[in-house]
Order: C-alpha cells, then sequence, then structure tokens
C-alpha cells in the first residue's frame, strides 16, 4: 500500500512536469496503469526527455491496436508505447493515434535499439511505417504478401493465404 | 491492400566484399532446436555478418485471440512456449484478471506460484541442457531431461496433461491440488538439489565448456537496457530487474528468495544465472507448498468470472444465477472498455499480454509481449567477431523458443 501511494504521488509529480511542458497531452489511468496519449507531432519530442530525463530507460513493448469496429472510438489506429524505469520498475504507457491516409509514425529506433524488430513488426501486421527506421522490411510475413492481417477489416480465415504464391503444377516442379 | 515498394532499397554495407562467404543456417538445423533461420556471412572462420529470418511459425495467435474467449484463448498460449506452458496460462490469465479486476484467492496465488516455478525449472533445464548439448556436453543434457520428466510427472497429477497444461481459468484454476501432488512435489523438492549439484560440477568447471563459452556473446548492461532484453539474459548482464521482486504480483511478496544476477554478461554467465535461479525457484516452491493456504480455489460467485462448483449450483440461488450469467451465450464476464497491460517473470524475460476490452466476451487485441523476439534481435549483435562454432553457444544462451518468436 505505502508502495503505491508513493508511486501515485510520483506519477503525479512527473504528469504535472509534463502536463506544463506539453499542453496538448491527456492523462489518464486504469488499474494503477497511467497512461498519456501524445499527438503524433510530439512523440519523439515527448518520448526524448521521458527516456533521458524521466529515466524511463526501456522500452518493453511497442504494439498497435486497430479501432475499426471498436465501440466510441474516434481514430482507426492506436500506437501503444510500454515504458518503464530499470531502477524503480515504475511503468508508463504513452499512445499515439494515427488516421488514413497518412499511417505513419517517427521511428524511436534511435532512442531505443529494441524498437527496431517491434516497428518492423506493427509494420508488417498493420501497415504502419515508421520514417527513421534502418530497416523496414516484414518480418514474420513472407515479403511478397500483400496484407496487413492483424487489421480489423482483415478476416480470420479465407483471405491472403494462397493466392499471393504461384501454384506450382507437379509437371513445373 | 497492395504492398508498395520500400523507400530506400537495402544496400548492404558489405555490398562489394566478394572473399565473404554466405552461409544459410537453419530453418532445419538440429541446433537451432526450432524452426528459424540465420543467414552467416563469414570471413574465414569468422562471422561478419549475421541476418535473422524468422517467420516460419508463424501462426496468427494474436489473431486468434481476438477470435477465441477469455477462457479458451489459454489453450493457445500453451503453445507458445511450449517449453513451459504454464507459465504462460498464468502469464496470460493475470492480464485477463487485471483487464476485468479480479481479486484471487489466497490458495489459488500459491497454487499458481508453485506451477510457475516449477516450470521455471523445467524451462531453465532445458535451455541449460540444451546448450550443453550444442557445446558437447551430452551427459549434462541427459540429466537435466530426467529432472524435467519428473516435473511432467507433477504436472500430470495435477491436470492430467504432461505438456500442454491449459491449467488456469479466469478467476481460478481448473483443478484444486490433490494430496498426491504434494506429495510429488516434496519429494522433487527433497531430491532435485542432488541433481542440480552434479549438473553444477559436470559444467561448472569443465575446461571445454568454460572455454567455449567465457567471453563470448558479451551483452553490457547499457545494451541490454537499450534493446529491451529481460529476464535472466539481462540479469546475466547486471540489470537487477525482476518481476516477482519489482512488482510482486501473485503471492511473492510472502517468500524469500534472492534475484541471481551476474556482471559478466556472456553466454557463461546466462549459462549460471539459469543454474542459480533454479535454486531459487525450488526455495519458493518448497515455501509455498509447506504454507499452502486452505480454502477456495475459484473467486466467488459475487465475482462472476469462474463457474460455481455444482453443490453451489443447485443449493445456492447466487450459485445458479453465476452458473447461467456465465454460460449462456449472450453473457458471459463483465468486461469494461478498456486496455490493461499485465506481464509476469516467465522463464525466458518478461512475458506480458496487451489486452483490449470491448466489453464482450472476446478480447479486442490481445498482444503478446514475447521475450524471444526481444532476444533473438539481439543475435547479430552478439555474434558479430565470433567464429562458427560460437553461433550454437549463443543461440543456446538466449533460449530462442521459435513459437514464441514467431506466435
Amino acid at each position: 500500500m505505502q508502495a503505491g501511494s508513493a508511486m501515485n504521488e510520483g506519477s503525479d509529480i512527473l504528469l504535472r512536469q509534463l502536463g506544463a511542458q506539453f499542453p496538448r497531452l491527456s492523462t489518464s489511468a486504469f488499474r494503477g496503469q497511467t497512461r498519456i496519449v501524445v499527438p503524433r507531432d510530439e512523440l519523439l519530442e515527448l518520448l526524448r526527455p521521458l527516456k533521458e530525463r524521466f529515466g524511463f530507460d526501456m522500452l518493453v513493448d511497442l504494439t498497435c491496436v486497430d479501432y475499426l469496429h471498436h465501440r466510441d472510438a474516434t481514430d482507426r489506429f492506436g500506437l501503444v508505447y510500454l515504458l518503464v524505469q530499470t531502477e524503480s520498475g515504475r511503468r508508463l504507457t504513452v499512445r499515439v493515434y494515427v488516421n488514413e491516409p497518412d499511417l505513419s509514425v517517427p521511428s524511436v529506433v534511435s532512442l531505443w535499439e529494441g524498437a527496431n524488430w517491434l516497428e518492423r513488426e506493427v509494420w508488417d501486421m498493420f501497415g504502419i511505417r515508421f520514417p527513421g527506421h534502418p530497416d523496414l522490411r516484414r518480418i514474420l510475413l513472407p515479403e511478397q504478401f500483400t496484407a496487413h492481417p492483424l487489421r480489423k477489416d482483415y478476416p480470420l480465415q479465407g483471405r491472403g493465404e494462397r493466392h499471393n504464391f504461384p501454384v506450382l503444377t507437379r509437371s513445373q516442379a | 491492400m497492395p504492398l508498395t515498394p520500400l523507400d530506400t532499397p537495402r544496400v548492404s554495407p558489405l555490398a562489394g566484399e566478394d572473399y565473404l562467404w554466405t552461409l544459410n543456417f537453419g530453418p532445419q538445423h538440429p541446433a537451432t532446436h526450432t524452426t528459424l533461420r540465420i543467414v552467416i556471412k563469414l570471413d574465414g572462420e569468422r562471422v561478419v555478418d549475421a541476418q535473422p529470418d524468422i517467420g516460419y511459425l508463424h501462426s496468427g495467435f494474436e489473431k486468434i485471440g481476438e477470435h477465441l474467449d477469455y477462457n479458451q484463448y489459454v489453450t493457445v498460449t500453451d503453445r507458445m512456449n511450449y517449453v513451459s506452458p504454464i507459465a504462460n496460462n498464468v502469464a496470460w490469465h493475470q492480464a485477463v484478471e487485471t483487464l476485468l479486476g479480479i481479486e484471487l484467492t489466497p490458495r489459488c496465488r500459491y497454487i499458481r506460484v508453485i506451477v510457475a516455478e516449477l516450470a521455471r525449472i523445467s524451462d531453465h533445464l532445458l535451455s541449460v541442457g540444451a546448450m550443453g548439448l550444442d557445446v558437447g556436453a551430452f551427459t549434462f543434457f541427459l540429466y537435466a531431461f530426467y529432472q524435467r520428466e519428473r516435473i511432467y510427472d507433477i504436472f500430470e497429477a495435477l491436470c492430467g496433461a504432461r505438456f500442454t497444461n491449459s491449467y488456469t481459468r479466469v478467476g481460478g484454476l481448473m483443478h484444486d491440488m490433490t494430496p498426491l501432488v504434494v506429495e510429488k512435489i516434496r519429494a522433487f523438492v527433497r531430491e532435485f538439489p542432488a541433481t542440480l549439484h552434479d549438473m553444477e560440477r559436470l559444467l561448472n568447471r569443465n575446461r571445454i565448456f568454460v572455454d567455449r563459452t567465457r567471453g563470448v556473446g558479451v551483452l553490457t548492461r547499457e545494451d541490454a537496457i537499450h534493446r529491451s532484453v529481460s529476464g535472466p539474459v539481462a540479469r546475466a548482464s547486471g540489470v537487477p530487474r525482476d518481476l516477482r521482486k519489482d512488482e510482486p504480483y501473485l503471492a511473492y511478496a510472502d517468500f524469500d528468495f534472492q534475484v541471481c544476477c551476474a556482471a559478466a554478461g556472456d553466454c557463461f554467465a546466462r549459462y549460471y544465472v539459469r543454474m542459480a535461479e533454479m535454486r531459487e525457484s525450488l526455495r519458493i516452491v518448497a515455501q509455498a507448498v509447506e504454507h499452502l493456504p486452505a480454502g477456495p480455489i475459484n473467486v466467488g460467485p459475487e465475482e462472476r468470472a469462474a463457474l460455481p462448483g455444482k453443490s453451489a449450483v443447485y443449493q445456492t440461488i447466487e450459485g445458479t444465477i453465476t452458473h447461467f450469467e456465465l454460460v449462456m451465450a449472450n453473457r458471459g464476464f463483465v468486461v469494461p472498455c478498456e486496455e490493461a497491460y499485465a506481464a509476469v517473470e516467465a522463464p525466458n524475460g518478461e512475458l506480458g499480454f496487451y489486452l483490449v476490452g470491448d466489453g464482450s466476451n472476446v478480447a479486442y487485441r490481445a498482444r503478446c509481449r514475447p521475450p524471444s523476439f526481444l532476444h533473438f534481435a539481439l543475435f547479430p549483435h552478439l555474434i558479430r567477431g565470433h567464429t562458427l562454432s560460437d553461433v550454437v553457444a549463443v543461440l543456446g544462451s538466449l533460449n530462442i523458443i521459435a513459437a514464441e518468436l514467431d506466435r
């Protein structure tokens, strides 16, 4: 309990400092997890001081959610950056929303090398580009694949599995 | 959705260096243990560059997670890190219960701790055993595998399945622990240290093993943090991060155990940390099994999460209501329209799930944060400058499980 309240106090101070610097931030909390929503053009400006001044030195995860059919969602994609302070174990979630047609978010590989494969996976599964990424190729799916299967308009079965690949008959093989 | 070509064509920094030999390692190779491929550029026997190519086992687990309900998906998590499936079960339902806001019963927490720690021992046994096998220590591998067999026996007595356990449920467990299981665990706790001692004596000061692993694949502390490394790999590089201590979930706050760290960050340090962690896990299991609280394993009907027992269904009105609420197709769990992340210290590192709920019984998005994925990304960095024979030592020390890597 003690540790929990100290942690909340710490995140209050953090959020106040960040709010003074970035007036367009919005914050929320759920089950003790602090979350920040930042406009896309301020993402790198926010993440850099978070890493260098506030000690969120590890990027735990980077993922994406497609809100196409989600109840009361206004944006199409939401990127989620899960940060942690390795000294204290405190976590922070940073979210960015992107909409079609401009599906790109600045790459954070310059801040955390760990983002390299995570951003490739998001590109692979959701088709979001990361300008500034050193090597943005598909990672899990074959290079010839033409869709982004974790998007909500991609069906669970029946599409994209076979028609992308040439059919080899027995005589050709 | 046509795939547009990439902005810049990839130019290898090594273009023009014709004398380099390109070697294709995998996807079928005994030392990869699973299906993964590495394209290695060699200068003589020295590795100049390595390019991992993954995705051979990609089976769309995250897409399936958007179509199976919170109890059904646990069977899929079994297939992620199949070396310690029960730890994945615990991780998945930890995330679901965080999203749903369910407080587990003390007995359930203790049992989950016990099975998670047994899974850690069995995972580390396979990991160090296979690493020993790859660098030539066959006996060591057999010692390790025999003990894994005993842990399988415990799981079989516990839930009927040896391998793909699917043991946890939302708000509880599939079965309670029987006296037979407790007896088997006590026997294991009593007898395992002798084998562990033998294993340490076989390799810790073994000249061949030490020469092949010490100073190989060194990961510095800064790099470990910079590259999002977790678990034993990070601890072997001197990052004292262990979610069991940092954010004590389940009942880990009740137990006396140490976080095992090393400073060297090489393959030997990773082996050594895993060996030391097995001892600590065994201590946790011993404490938990002796202080196992009595009481129910599932949360009560007021939570509307776990199916009540048959006597409660037939004899109490709350039990009947809960039963119907859970089994009727148009009813189910009370899921908030929210997002939550929860992680556990899985044997391989931080295994987390980022869940988005939309009010239905099925997750809107079930992102898995697989430790192997981030560890395999390290591989080119670790192997550069070492020889071809070090590839298997580094791969073994990272414990890459391709099913978890590709999901």
